[in-house]
């Protein structure tokens, strides 16, 4: 297929894997971390590991959107779904998402009307065809995401439509990797670079991470060999003792990102004081909440919110694999308790989560793996 | 944000008991648990094994419905249909015929051995491009039965009827019941209808049940594969649920394919005449290729290795799965079957599918290897290698 297959060709994997090889330091081991879940399941998806370095490893960081809401916000979600005339829409990953009570699976089981949508336009849709209803999209992602969202606010202003709101929990990305970087367990020797969030920031948030953290960044498409580029291009840095942001995604990120997607997330929203993430508890300034100007198309002031705050079960070790500083099978949990079709942590849910996805692409150890398919 | 987030937080009581349930019945998490940290270089890599034996014994467990309501995560075929079926069903009317689990029951009656099998239609929408309701009603069955190396007989129709629906639907849905039926050799031999109030059903629901008489003195069944054996697919996959769900008209995604429905009764005929000592054969209805594979390597305790690049997809169903972020490898067919063959017959199989104009696309996808036992591994295009799970969730809900 046009524009996949190039980029999933396993005679440059092989070319960039000898290289990769070529530039490891013998007796060091390196570290890297993909910040974006997309990036963590595109590794398992292909299985690229198996081009690395034994001396190299990947590791997973926050990026997943899913995996990052706290379950306090969940059942929020699930009190609002709960409401007279309520009909809530929302992404397919979070239908699974376990909150303190329970998933919008067994919410709509027990009777709220809970929708999945591919897209926050087909809310609106919906909130057109059911004007008796009360709509409300649950928004989620990073910056990646909070451009479309914002686009529907509006939308949905613009056509007066009073029965559509948000549940807005958009995060951002740079106090996440601020939070990794600041962890005491932290033994990175660099980043794999969201790709889609940064179409929309660019790559200069990112300077301040090479420059004061002595850590190089490469942002990074999503086709395999955009990974493996990326860490060809880390470990080329490292071995020229070089320590610099570098956009390997130049074929969609624009050094600058997009002016006009930030334009509107500013136009609508703006940072909250402070946001609870799954596992790295209370960030500052670390996610948005809707503008006053809209304050009509925000579920938040419409409804009572009851603001549950729920601990994350004293078993689950999600804000430690979200860190990077446990494998996803150090968890105590993985694969018992924790598995994709019970899901007790978040980084289970998603296919994206560094769980999920290595319970399902990785489960078995490598050698085993090689010897089975060996042709 | 209320003052209320920075008070004592709730305790999520459903995962702390599942924490103690699974310490209960696997004792070694705790030890690990405390293990963990200490380990270095080599002694990691014999934790990891032990996770993953850990995790084996878990999957062993025997399944449990813990949901207290029914979601639509039982409907898909994945994980959740098969712990429904085995822990509650299964359960309830354990017998041997029924615990085989295969798409119909074995059974002798005087000298005649017969097939019987059941199967209910809710596809939405009712019409769809390259089939209907009613004609996959009849496929399904008739597949059902030719799978299972039989020859299909009658079959039985149940509607469940919405009030409101309009006649001439029914009228259409009926005619490509019938004209499907012909096709298939079978005769619809009786019936029962149902009406529910407006707004209890979706338009038009199809029960049907089939019976078909085994002729051939096969004995088809997941557990006689063995290491060396050869993997088939009839065609490409992933046809019938892209198009259904486009078909909804919830994605603004437009591409030229139509379901693959048809009847499997001449191809998996001719495929047995030329290949009598075929193991298995599953037509890949919900949960795809990928799941029917996971019952082979689980029954059989071997492990298939899948061939990405090998694997017939057609290219508008492999780009919309990369924009919905779908695989393939679990999206419904039902006109496809994989087959199981002895390594020395795959030549012989292939040719015979090849033969059959359904067949055209027939592919050898993969083999049964030794070790690891339970397993499906996938050799990606890229060259790397995956392990192919179970589903779990439900990407394409009401396809059939």
């Amino acid at each position: 297929m046009r524009f996949v297959d190039e980029f999933r060709d396993a005679e440059k994997a092989r070319v960039l894997s000898a290289r990769i090889a070529a530039l490891c330091e013998p007796g060091r081991h390196y570290k890297f971390m993909e910040v974006c879940g997309g990036h963590t399941h595109t590794i398992y998806k292909h299985g690229l590991e198996d081009y690395l370095p034994e001396t190299v490893s990947l590791v997973h960081g926050p990026g997943c959107p899913v995996c990052v809401i706290p379950m306090g916000r969940l059942d929020d979600a699930i009190a609002i779904a709960e409401q007279p005339d309520v009909i809530m829409t929302t992404f397919g990953d979070m239908m699974r998402v376990p909150g303190g009570r329970g998933s919008f699976y067994d919410a709509n089981a027990a009777g709220a009307d809970i929708r999945m949508v591919y897209s926050p336009l087909d809310s609106l849709k919906i909130a057109r065809a059911n004007p008796d209803k009360r709509v409300v999209f649950m928004a989620i992602g990073f910056e990646t995401t909070a451009p479309s969202t914002a686009m529907t606010v509006l939308r949905a202003a613009a056509e007066k439509l009073d029965n559509f709101s948000i549940f807005c929990n958009h995060v951002t990305i740079i106090p996440a990797i601020k939070a990794i970087l600041d962890s005491p367990d932290l033994r990175l020797d660099g980043f794999i670079g969201p790709g889609h969030v940064s179409t929309v920031i660019g790559c200069r948030p990112y300077e301040f991470i090479a420059r004061e953290h002595g850590k190089p960044l490469v942002c990074a498409g999503f086709e395999p060999l955009d990974i493996l580029q990326s860490v060809f291009m880390l470990m080329t840095q490292l071995a020229q003792r070089r320590c610099e942001v570098e956009n390997q995604y130049a074929r969609v990120v624009p050094w600058h990102g997009n002016p006009k997607a930030l334009r509107v997330i500013g136009q609508t929203m703006a940072l909250r004081p402070y946001f609870e993430w799954r596992g790295l508890g209370f960030i500052a300034q670390s996610a948005l909440q809707v503008r006053d100007e809209y304050a009509a198309h925000d579920a938040e002031r419409i409804f009572s919110v009851p603001g549950v705050r729920v601990a994350d079960p004293k078993a689950c070790q999600c804000g430690e694999v979200l860190k990077g500083v446990l494998k996803p099978w150090e968890c105590k949990v993985f694969g018992t308790a924790c598995t994709p079709e019970t899901p007790i942590g978040t980084c289970m849910v998603s296919s994206e989560g560094a769980c999920a996805a290595y319970y399902n692409f990785g489960r078995f150890t490598r050698d085993r793996v090689k010897e089975a398919t060996r042709s | 944000m209320s003052t209320s987030d920075l008070g004592m937080p709730r305790q999520a009581t459903w995962a702390e008991e599942a924490v103690r349930e699974a310490e209960a019945e696997s004792p070694h998490t705790r030890a690990e648990g405390l293990l963990a940290g200490s380990s270095i270089g080599r002694e990691h890599k014999t934790r990891e094994q032990q996770v993953l034996e850990r995790i084996d014994r878990a999957r062993a467990r025997k399944p449990r419905v813990k949901e207290p309501r029914i979601t639509l995560a039982h409907g898909a075929g994945g994980k959740a249909t098969h712990n429904l079926i085995d822990a509650i069903f299964l359960e309830a009317f354990r017998n041997p015929e029924l615990e085989r689990m295969s798409d119909a029951a074995a059974l002798t009656v005087g000298d005649t051995r017969l097939a019987f099998t059941t199967d209910s239609y809710v596809v939405s929408p009712l019409f769809f491009p390259g089939g209907d309701i009613g004609e996959l009603a009849v496929n399904g069955t008739v597949n059902d039965l030719a799978v299972s190396g039989a020859r299909p007989l009658v079959i039985s129709a149940g509607f469940i009827l919405e009030e409101g629906f309009p006649t001439d639907d029914l009228r259409r849905i009926v005619a490509s019941m019938a004209s499907a039926a012909a096709a298939a050799g079978v005769r619809i031999v009786t019936g029962d209808t149902k009406v529910v109030q407006r707004g209890k059903g979706d338009g038009c629901y199809i029960n049907t049940a089939g019976i078909g008489v085994r002729e051939r003195p096969v004995e088809l069944d997941a557990a006689n594969a063995r290491p060396g054996d050869a993997i088939l697919v009839s065609g490409p996959i992933g046809d019938h649920g892209i198009t259904v769900m486009l078909a909804r008209g919830e994605l603004d995604i437009a591409a030229d394919i139509v379901s693959d429905t048809a009847p499997l009764h001449e191809i998996s005929a001719a495929l047995l005449d030329a290949v009598p000592d075929t193991r298995l054969l599953r037509d890949a209805t919900r949960g795809g290729v990928a799941t029917i594979l996971n019952e082979v390597a689980v029954v059989s305790r071997a492990a298939v290795v899948l061939d990405e690049a090998a694997v017939p997809v057609r290219p508008e169903v492999q780009g919309a799965c990369e924009l919905l972020g779908i695989d393939p490898l679990y999206v419904a067919c039902e006109g496809r079957f994989v087959a199981v063959v002895p390594a020395r017959d795959a030549e012989a199989a292939l040719t015979a599918l090849h033969r059959h104009p359904l067949g055209e696309g027939a592919a050898v996808v993969g083999r049964v290897v030794e070790d690891p036992p339970g397993l499906v591994l996938l050799k990606t295009t890229f060259g790397g290698t995956r392990i192919v799970d179970m589903l779990v969730g439900d990407p394409l809900p009401r396809i059939c």
